[in-house]
């Protein structure tokens, strides 16, 4: 039965190079070739990019297309919009929705960003202030976002905004994909620790938003918002299937390639943290194999607790490993990066960037609120404020 | 490399699982494991009779014609993980895994289909601590007669047959001996669920079933399988302490609320259930590996034992603090996990031994 489906992939990409050899194509008619020919994501449906095939079976047509030299999508350049938008608009889409956004977002003709967090409302998200109000057939949208990774490169944000603020606060909340076109959108760099302005604030102005640009119903916000966060946390912690992959691969080969920098300590320590990446790396493999028959679960959030504290850990042997080196950093100028890295630049980048990795998509202590009570079913916490309606909220 | 190896569970190992558990829910209750440490072992030779024979659990890895079930490691670490679930004092992971891996190996096939079957049970005479790779202790050989002592052998109680390594003239050999040629004392254990004792030879015969070289390698991969798949037993007595503290921090109440609900509590549970779904990780990746006898699985039994080891230690530590004053008590079995996490810890090589054989696997080298 697999064998079946792989010897039909390979007949589908066969088909495909030889209908569009990648040598003389044009890079974007390939991806949109390769997205019609339902093999940019396989367990998408048939007509949206993929053949309702299991999830694993990607890795496969990857590694053809790989040897074939065709040219990929880049994922980097849109992790929001992979990771988070394309799961979220094929779960609670319309079928115009699927067919208007999904194409260009996989091939990366227009990046997504997502307009989540607010300066009231990190960990409490479900606080948000952003209003959406009903005007005809139309949405407007009035407020400020934050910590918004590549607003200032992205064509659409996927949006959560309060709808009903007469509603307890996870009822009244309603899901958009927001035009980052609109006059009415203004994005400011937000700079980093790093140096950088990879994240920033957007603010948001009498944005009118159609109303079939809804995700969902109006009032399910929340639960959209949730499926979005679930996937997240699957992106940042699922991690790279290779061994030594990461950060990881980064002290590694310091080690090998410095003697001289060796002391009996740091070895302890890095292959402490070498088995637990490897482990880290083999749970990443159990959860793809368990996504192939399934959605993401709350499991997700036990992956990115290790993957955030091994990041931090290994980034800070690195540099008590470079010793002298260590005192060096790249470069302080503020920038706007072309895509999000974990692992780029030099270790002291590193280091830095790896404190947002317990921040970023769940803090680890509202993550392990998640574990414990959603998979080990463990009394919530107290929630006073949970049944009163929004706008009655001390603020 | 070994990117297609299933770390999910087959519909035959849950099959293979609810068999194990239904008949240790009934004939392995924690008052007859703690019996054990008082010295009252009845009963345990008609539980490993009924786990050996009637399930036929001895020869899972012994192929179909020489007698055995042809299963493979994958269905062998199911089991262990509901063995180590019910810290169960019999003798599987010593005969059916690494005494018969040490005969597979060595191409012993005449003594298979008696251990397979369950009408004998075996051990390998060298210390449950041994490393795998490392130098074994080894008994001399004169006039076909052995003379020495292994200690802390661990299965030789229960065993019928010893798999004894022996300095010969060109190396390292392994003979059988039977086990009431030997005299074997038994020790007083930190975990007696699993009882080690010593194992003297004063001029038993013995059968020689690998010469040198052969035996070298028959030890090494015996014991490499061995610690591979004591990480599913591992794994087990974790999932258990998890299973065992989540349950009662949802019931006991202190200050007028379920103690389960204060956040610093469910934070450690929640950092512990993450420790238990790697160490399920490292233990399939293990079990997978040997079984597909991939090129991979030394780095994979040294990573599952660096880390599952630890993994079951910590586990049966927060489950006797997060217990409170009745998780220190003999009526309440914590004790037979920590005891069992423990000693585990020690066997077929501490995390620090396994991290250390890493350096060499994987290209890390020391200072």
């Amino acid at each position: 039965m697999a064998q079946d489906l792989i010897t039909g992939l390979t007949e589908r990409v066969d088909r495909l190079l030889a209908d569009h050899d990648p040598a003389t194509t044009d890079r974007l008619e390939f991806l949109r070739a390769r997205f019609d020919a339902g093999l940019a994501w396989v367990h998408f449906p048939e007509g949206l990019g993929g053949l309702g095939l299991p999830r694993d079976l990607q890795i496969h047509v990857d590694a053809l297309l790989a040897r074939a030299g065709a040219p990929d999508n880049d994922p980097r350049r849109n992790a929001i919009g992979l990771g988070m938008a394309a799961p979220t608009i094929l779960a609670y889409g319309t079928e115009e929705q699927k067919k208007r956004f999904l194409r260009p977002l996989w091939t990366g003709e227009e990046i997504w960003c997502q307009l989540f967090s607010e300066p009231g409302a990190g960990s409490d998200l479900a606080a948000l202030a952003t209003r959406a109000e009903r005007d005809g057939d139309h949405w407007r949208v009035n407020g400020q976002k934050v910590w918004t990774s590549g607003a200032h490169k992205a064509r659409w944000a996927i949006l959560v905004a309060r709808s009903d603020p007469g509603a307890p606060k996870h009822r009244g909340m309603t899901y958009f994909v927001c035009d980052m076109t609109d006059p009415g959108v203004e994005v400011r760099p937000l700079r980093q620790i790093t140096g950088e302005a990879e994240f920033n604030e957007v603010f948001l102005t009498d944005v009118r938003i159609p109303d079939d640009h809804r995700l969902g119903a109006e009032g399910e916000g929340w639960r959209v918002a949730t499926a979005t966060l679930m996937n997240e946390r699957v992106a940042i912690g699922g991690g790279d299937p290779r061994r030594e992959s990461g950060m990881i691969g980064a002290v590694a080969r310091t080690w090998r390639e410095r003697p001289e920098l060796r002391t009996p300590e740091l070895h302890d320590r890095l292959l402490r943290l070498w088995v637990e990446s490897e482990v880290a790396r083999l749970s990443g493999r159990r959860l793809r194999q368990k996504l192939a028959v399934g959605e993401p679960g709350p499991e997700g959030s036990a992956a990115k607790l290790t993957f955030a504290r091994l990041a931090q850990q290994l980034s800070g042997l690195e540099l008590e490993l470079l010793a002298e080196d260590g005192l060096r950093y790249s470069d302080w100028t503020m920038r706007r990066p072309e895509i999000v890295e974990f692992t780029g630049r030099d270790a002291g980048y590193r280091y830095l960037r790896a404190k947002g990795n317990s921040i970023e998509g769940g803090t680890s202590e509202i993550l392990r609120n998640i574990v414990a009570e959603r998979v080990l079913g463990l009394p919530p916490e107290p929630r006073t404020d949970k049944d009163a309606p929004w706008k009655d909220l001390p603020r | 490399m070994s990117d297609e190896l299933d770390l999910l569970y087959t519909d035959v190992e849950e099959s293979v699982r609810d068999s194990v558990r239904a008949l240790l829910a009934k004939r392995c209750t924690p008052d007859r494991v703690t019996a054990v440490y008082d010295g009252d072992r009845t009963g345990l030779d008609e539980l490993w009779r009924a786990l050996s024979t009637d399930l036929g659990l001895a020869g899972l890895l012994v192929p179909e014609d020489l007698g055995g079930a042809g299963a493979s490691a994958r269905e062998v670490s199911v089991v262990l993980e509901e063995l180590g679930r019910f810290a169960a004092p019999v003798p599987f992971l010593t005969s059916a895994v690494v005494a018969t891996t040490a005969l597979l190996e060595a191409g012993a096939a005449d003594r298979l289909g008696e251990l397979a079957a369950g009408e004998r049970t075996a051990a390998l005479a060298v210390p449950l601590s041994t490393v795998p790779g490392r130098a074994v202790p080894a008994v001399t050989v004169h006039d076909g007669v052995l003379r020495g002592t292994v200690t802390a052998v661990a299965g030789a109680l229960e065993a019928d047959l010893l798999l004894v390594p022996v300095q010969g003239d060109g190396g390292l050999e392994l003979h059988e001996v039977p086990a009431d040629a030997a005299r074997i004392t038994p020790v007083t254990s930190l975990d007696m669920t699993r009882q080690i004792a010593d194992v003297e030879l004063a001029g038993a015969a013995s059968r020689p079933v690998a010469d040198a070289g052969a035996a070298e390698r028959a030890i090494g991969r015996a014991l490499e399988t061995g610690a591979a798949l004591l990480a599913s037993e591992q794994l087990g007595v974790a999932q258990w302490c998890l299973d065992s503290t989540v349950e009662y921090l949802k019931i006991r109440r202190q200050f007028g609320r379920i103690v389960g609900g204060f956040q610093a509590l469910k934070h450690r549970l929640a950092d512990l259930y993450v420790a238990v779904e790697s160490a399920r990780a490292a233990a399939r990746y293990a079990a997978a590996a040997v079984a597909a006898d991939d090129p991979d699985r030394s780095v994979a039994a040294s990573v599952a034992q660096a880390y599952c080891a630890d993994a079951a230690v910590l586990a049966a530590e927060e489950c006797v603090q997060l217990h409170g004053g009745v998780g220190m008590t003999w009526e309440h079995p914590a004790h037979l996990y920590l005891k069992r996490a423990k000693a585990d810890q020690l066997a077929f090589g501490t995390p620090g031994a396994h991290r250390a054989r890493l350096a060499g696997l994987v290209d890390l080298p020391a200072a």
